[in-house]
């Protein structure tokens, strides 16, 4: 059977990928891309430790996370098309500026 | 069964390096598609059969289309935005690779009770149990979600959809 350490190494690793993402990228959308990367390791986390739950309370955070990602996205990418309106660029270096 | 998680396993990693190392945005959209159907795989391959559905239903179906018409509604595809530049890149890789290695060292120092996977424990009962749990136990939060979704989705279309203001 599968060790759950190799479960537990690949959650960690999507989180790290997604953390230099979000660290290392300067258009917004590719921050966002590593936000999810970053939700999906929690979310692997939480349903392998599930499995060995008898009231699975894992997989419900699990699929509450899935619900908040999704209206995270949602609202994220309409601020970033009104950002994109105002600057004409979605690199978050270039946003400097609060005055419209 | 052990074969395929770790097939699973090497692509997700393979392709959410790509999305680290590419620069184009378009190519990390697809990516992730990619990411997303590997952990969607490794859900149902870990007794989560109903998270796993709910995965491809809500991230490929939803949030990967999100974020292609975002790039698509921010970007021409030929013209420079579409790549996207890094920076602080040394402090970026040296804090993955530090972070890694801690990750490593404490994941081998657990003591689990349990330590080894047997997702024939559970079986196909669990999506009965879910729908059971979220009409009770999760009654309140699942109602809660909801709204917020629902809130959400005006937000983002209110936000979105605003029109620039004449210059006076």
């Amino acid at each position: 059977m599968i060790p759950i350490e190799h479960f537990l190494i690949l959650a960690g690793l999507l989180f790290i990928i997604g953390l230099v993402i979000v660290i290392t990228k300067k258009n917004a959308i590719m921050v966002l891309i590593g936000i999810e990367l970053m939700l999906n390791g929690a979310n692997l986390n939480l349903v392998t430790f599930s499995a060995s739950d008898p009231n699975i309370g894992g997989q419900m955070f699990a699929l509450f996370v899935i619900l908040i990602a999704a209206a995270e996205a949602a609202v994220a990418l309409a601020i970033i098309l009104n950002v994109y309106k105002h600057y004409r660029t979605s690199n978050v270096d270039e946003v400097n500026e609060l005055k419209p | 069964m052990i074969i395929t998680f770790y097939i699973f396993v090497t692509i997700a990693v393979l392709f959410a390096l790509v999305i680290l190392f590419t620069k184009n945005v378009l190519y990390a959209a697809f990516s992730l598609v990619v990411v997303f159907f590997c952990l969607a795989g490794i859900y149902v391959m870990s007794g989560a059969p109903f998270v796993g559905v709910t995965q491809i239903l809500v991230y490929i179906g939803g949030i990967i289309v999100f974020i292609v018409f975002g790039v698509m509604l921010t970007t021409k595809l030929n013209d420079k935005n579409i790549i996207s530049e890094s920076h602080n890149r040394l402090l970026g890789y040296g804090l993955g690779m530090l972070l890694f290695i801690g990750f490593i060292l404490i994941i081998h120092q657990i003591d689990f009770l349990s330590p080894s996977f047997d997702s024939a424990t559970r079986q196909a009962n669990d999506v009965a149990q879910i729908g059971v749990l979220l009409m009770t136990d999760y009654l309140i939060p699942f109602e809660i979600s909801g709204v917020l979704l629902l809130l959400a989705l005006i937000g983002a279309t209110v936000i979105a959809g605003r029109k620039k203001k004449e210059q006076t």
